[in-house]
């Protein structure tokens, strides 16, 4: 937190049209009043304050509102919050714990492939879940392929890096999972 | 010696360093323990890795109100009456606010205020800001939108700068004096019509850039906040506070120490983002008129109306050569297409011409320059303002000439290299100069002597280079002030805080000045807490454009965090009886140079010192040389920067004859950036700007379509598309690569340090952007023999030049016009 930081304060006010949603974001069980045209995006940043996740477009195209929905990575500003009730939600403010960062996200802080950080939660979703279906895989491979890890990005738009630092990190990551045989 | 002792040298030289023995010898025994040029994590990476980066539109406020505006549908008309009657009474329609309610024009550069925060009078482009609306919900504030009443005159629409020109009449700002034309520049070096006539090859060429935009994930967005004292608070996505600071006091009327203007994280700039936009003026007005706080979120496609991004540059040059390549004379003439408004236009007119005396020497030069007002989204400065283009016609012009001549092209330009601490034909003064040493590095990594004109047809190497300003001499205002200041306070419990005006746009300014400051005073980069860009708490900085901050701010912060320092060792000097200049500060300690066993730990001496002086804190400023820059004629300022980066690179690309796709393979990068501070953020600006250059060259591309008529409401009649309508402005059709798209990248560091940077420190934020465009354009050449003058190089282009190659074989042609005498 920086001295000229504000607070984020979560709307009280009930949406036009408002019904309730009820999901699970980050393992934690959450009902949130959500007007019907609501996206899942809109939900996550007003209906909880889960500012982490971000609006690049609006429309599908830039990939900066990545989440995960039951694992699978998912562009949450196209995705109307009451059609995912009672499903599983994971945000990048659900990858570290309290033991530390995600090694992703270490990861991705040693090789400076954050420079704005606006696209790195995004990145850091579609990462979190090739990763997960690498191990899923129990690749026997000692490296990642950079263009598999280039594939599982390509929904991720990035303008400040050139997208080098980042394949590096989650290659990065992905190999000390493999010797590591976890995430954590 | 080492460069670290050559900088030092060169700085006691010229004065700018108060000690001298003293300096120079901790110098060499803090190598060692030196923080500079590490490997760092960024002091605020951990924020952006985890989201709790605070970004202007992750900021609620209690009880704000979301605002809209509505913009134009004509790129050209007058606006005859504006009724909001309707809009008004939608429920949750709080304010309302119209461009007469703040009639004060303005303009990033003060020659130029040819804008108004909402339009009064008329519209001059397809998204021009008319009215905003806030209200307790985005829905709400989008319905009031489309119930305001609009009547407008529809004037004849001009969209590219040759109508503009044609009709001078049809004026887009009716107070110019000059037609359409915003800005015109001729400047000349020399005799170059004589130079031309006595040259052994003068080649000619016609070259054409076309828009791009910078295009960040981050949308503009900006809060506004107006309390009962009478302060009002602005957060906004702006890479430049202090500018936007200066412009909210002159269109609000309001005294600037009543304006606090506060930069959060942001999403990415490029140039976007580095003047005032409408949504800053709109929150700040709405805010005060409605007494709650208001947001403006820019939707994607209005970022793209925003703009300010790349000129379309129409260009015609003519360069003369001697037989052994150097060149005689630099002719350049460029029609510059400005969009609606000025923005830096003056600048950008300059520019054109100015930067391109560099890297290599001209003997003459001449350039003409006319930047004209067109009914388009405004341009403005993207990354190597003014520069890539001009650049890019001529590191083309001296391929040609290197093939006509049969000189290899990088031998050709090492021929004509500059030099260093020496001056350009249009009187800049260029101090350290590696672009020797970047040429070296990329023609070894690529293996351009064993590869080039010897790869199999469709595969090529192409080769330019360049040159950048480390910020620009002058500020945008006239002022006798400092250009940059940085404030630092020490703590007891061994911290120190510093306090920058500088804004971090992801490039890491904040890391820069932590590292400088943690390799002063001995700390680590943890116990450093960086506070940027809020104008209430930060001394001035002018911003992050023109690449200024690490030469700038950098210097400002060493001059802070070396009196500390100074203080510091001699509080503890008197303590261990020895001299000030026997003590290193380093890795959380201090300790004697001459006796490691004696030390204490740093947060000892700090309260050691502070036991002693009291508090302290101090203020380092900066502001650029006056003399020994540029020259003396008109305009000569514009342009001149106190020191220069270079770049050099190698693009391979494989092209697909049958397609015409054209892939780029790799791509060596080489940059001078004097000193490399924080090496993972060099790395990172080079890597950024190749990938931004590529896109350029091969896929982006921000255009308007061409005409049609439109009745009074903007309804379309059959027929074709709209004047001036944007084509694409989604992140979808606006071609930007993913990572498949984007080239291997190989970034280069080299090291020249020009004694004006903070530890020798030059730019590495533009720079790298500039050669990469010619070099792949002047690799197609390689592959399959064809030019491609004209941006953006697509299949289409590639396939209608193999065409004209097939039907011409026979007739071995490799230059557009060659004039041998």
């Amino acid at each position: 937190m920086s001295i000229n930081e504000t607070r984020c304060n979560v709307s009280v006010t009930l949406p036009e049209g408002a019904s309730v949603c009820e999901l699970v974001v980050n393992g934690e069980h959450v009902s949130v009043a959500v007007a019907p045209h609501w996206t899942l995006l809109e939900l996550l940043r007003y209906g909880l304050g889960l500012t982490g996740t971000k609006q690049g477009c609006d429309k599908g195209d830039c990939g900066a509102c990545t989440v995960l929905i039951d694992g699978k990575p998912t562009l949450s500003c196209l995705v109307l919050a009451l059609t995912v009730q009672g499903r599983d939600i994971r945000t990048v403010e659900g990858l570290s714990t309290s033991s530390g960062l995600h090694i992703l996200q270490d990861a991705f802080d040693r090789h400076g492939a954050a420079q704005c950080g606006f696209c790195t939660p995004g990145m850091l979703m579609s990462s979190a879940a090739l990763l997960q279906k690498l191990q899923a895989e129990r690749s026997t491979k000692q490296t990642v392929d950079r263009g598999e890890i280039s594939a599982a990005l390509s929904g991720n738009l990035c303008r400040c890096t050139g997208y080098k630092k980042i394949i590096d990190a989650v290659q990065d990551a992905a190999e000390q999972i493999v010797k590591n045989g976890d995430s954590k | 010696m080492t460069a670290k002792q050559n900088v030092t040298e060169a700085m006691l030289r010229t004065g700018e360093v108060e000690s001298s023995f003293e300096q120079a010898e901790r110098d060499v025994t803090g190598q060692a323990h030196s923080v500079i040029g590490k490997r760092h994590r960024k002091v605020d990476g951990i924020d952006r890795v985890t989201g709790a980066a605070q970004y202007t539109d992750d900021i609620t406020l209690p009880r704000m109100l979301h605002a809209k505006i509505l913009r134009s549908i004509h790129a050209h008309a007058k606006i005859l009456a504006i009724d909001t009657s309707e809009a008004e009474k939608i429920p949750g329609v709080i304010g309302i606010v119209l461009g007469h309610e703040m009639p004060t024009s303005y303009g990033v550069i003060p020659w130029t205020p040819d804008e108004q925060a909402l339009a009064e009078k008329k519209v001059r482009y397809i998204g021009d800001a008319i009215a905003a609306v806030a209200a307790t919900s985005e829905d709400i504030a989008n319905r009031a939108l489309a119930a305001i009443e609009v009547s407008y005159e529809v004037l004849p629409a001009l969209v590219s700068p040759q109508a503009a020109l044609d009709q001078p009449q049809n004026k887009i700002h009716e107070e110019n004096k000059q037609g359409n034309i915003s800005k015109h520049v001729r400047l000349e070096f020399g005799d170059v019509k004589e130079k031309l006539e006595k040259a052994d090859l003068v080649v000619e060429g016609h070259y054409y850039f076309h828009g791009s935009t910078h295009a960040p994930i981050e949308p503009h967005c900006a809060v506004a906040k107006y309390e009962a004292n009478g302060l009002l608070t602005v957060w906004s996505a702006t890479q430049v506070p202090h500018y936007l600071h200066r412009e909210l006091s002159k269109v609000l009327g309001l005294p600037t120490h009543q304006i606090r203007v506060i930069q959060p994280a942001i999403g990415g700039a490029f140039g976007g983002k580095s003047e005032p936009f409408d949504l800053e003026f709109c929150v700040a007005k709405l805010a005060i008129k409605t007494g709650r706080p208001v947001k403006i979120l820019y939707t994607r496609e209005e970022v793209f109306l925003a703009h300010r991004g790349r000129h379309p540059f129409d260009m015609h040059y003519r360069t003369g050569f001697d037989k052994e390549g150097n060149i005689l004379a630099v002719d350049a003439k460029s029609i510059i297409d400005g969009g609606a408004y000025s923005s830096f236009g003056l600048v950008t007119t300059y520019y054109s011409g100015q930067l391109l005396a560099s890297p290599y020497k001209f003997e003459t030069y001449r350039f003409d320059s006319t930047r004209v007002y067109t009914n388009k989204p405004a341009c403005g400065p993207k990354r190597g303002h003014g520069s890539v283009q001009p650049r890019f016609a001529l590191e083309i012009q001296l391929d040609k000439a290197a093939c006509s001549l049969g000189i290899d092209p990088i031998e050709l330009r090492r021929r004509n290299f500059l030099g260093e601490n020496t001056v350009t034909v249009n009187g800049f003064h260029v101090g350290s100069n590696g672009f020797l040493e970047c040429l070296e590095l990329v023609e070894n990594a690529s293996k351009w002597q064993e590869r080039r004109g010897k790869l199999p047809r469709g595969r090529g190497l192409g080769v330019a280079g360049s040159t950048y300003i480390s910020g620009t001499n002058y500020c945008i205002y006239p002022t006798e002030l400092p250009q940059s200041a940085v404030q630092i306070c020490l703590d007891r419990s061994g911290r120190v805080r510093v306090f920058a005006g500088t804004s971090d746009i992801g490039q890491g300014s904040s890391t820069m000045l932590a590292v400088l400051v943690a390799d002063e005073l001995g700390v680590e980069l943890e116990d450093i807490r960086v506070v940027a860009a809020d104008t209430d708490l930060c001394p001035v900085d002018l911003g992050s454009y023109s690449s200024r901050v690490t030469l700038m701010a950098g210097n400002a912060c060493l001059m802070a965090a070396r009196d500390l320092s100074q203080k510091i060792r001699s509080v503890i000097a008197k303590k261990w009886e020895c001299h000030p200049r026997q003590i290193v500060l380093a890795q959380r300690r201090a300790q004697r140079i001459d006796d490691p066993s004696v030390f204490m730990p740093i947060k000892e001496a700090f309260i050691l010192a502070e036991s002693e002086l009291g508090t302290l804190g101090s203020v380092g400023h900066y502001n650029t040389p006056k003399t020994q820059v540029h020259g003396e004629y008109r305009g000569g300022t514009i342009g001149a920067s106190p020191a220069y980066s270079f770049t050099a690179h190698i693009a391979e690309v494989s092209v697909d004859e049958e397609t015409g796709d054209v892939t780029v393979v790799k791509v060596w990068a080489a940059h001078d950036c004097g000193r490399a501070l924080s090496p993972v953020l060099v790395e990172g600006q080079i890597e950024g700007a190749v990938y931004m250059g590529v896109a350029e060259a091969l896929l982006e591309h921000h255009h308007v379509m061409p005409s049609r008529t439109v009745d009074a409401k903007g309804r379309q009649s059959a027929g074709p598309p709209v004047d001036g309508l944007l084509y694409a402005s989604s992140l979808l059709d606006y071609r930007l690569p993913t990572s498949l798209d984007t080239p291997d990248i190989d970034a280069l560091i080299v090291e020249k340090p020009d004694p004006r940077g903070p530890h020798g420190a030059k730019e590495a934020g533009e720079g790298p952007l500039h050669p990469v465009l010619p070099a792949i354009a002047n690799a197609i050449f390689d592959a399959v023999g064809v030019r491609i003058d004209e941006l953006p190089i697509s299949p289409a282009k590639i396939l209608t030049a193999l065409r004209q190659q097939r039907s011409t074989k026979g007739v071995q042609l490799c230059c557009v016009c060659l004039l041998f005498h």
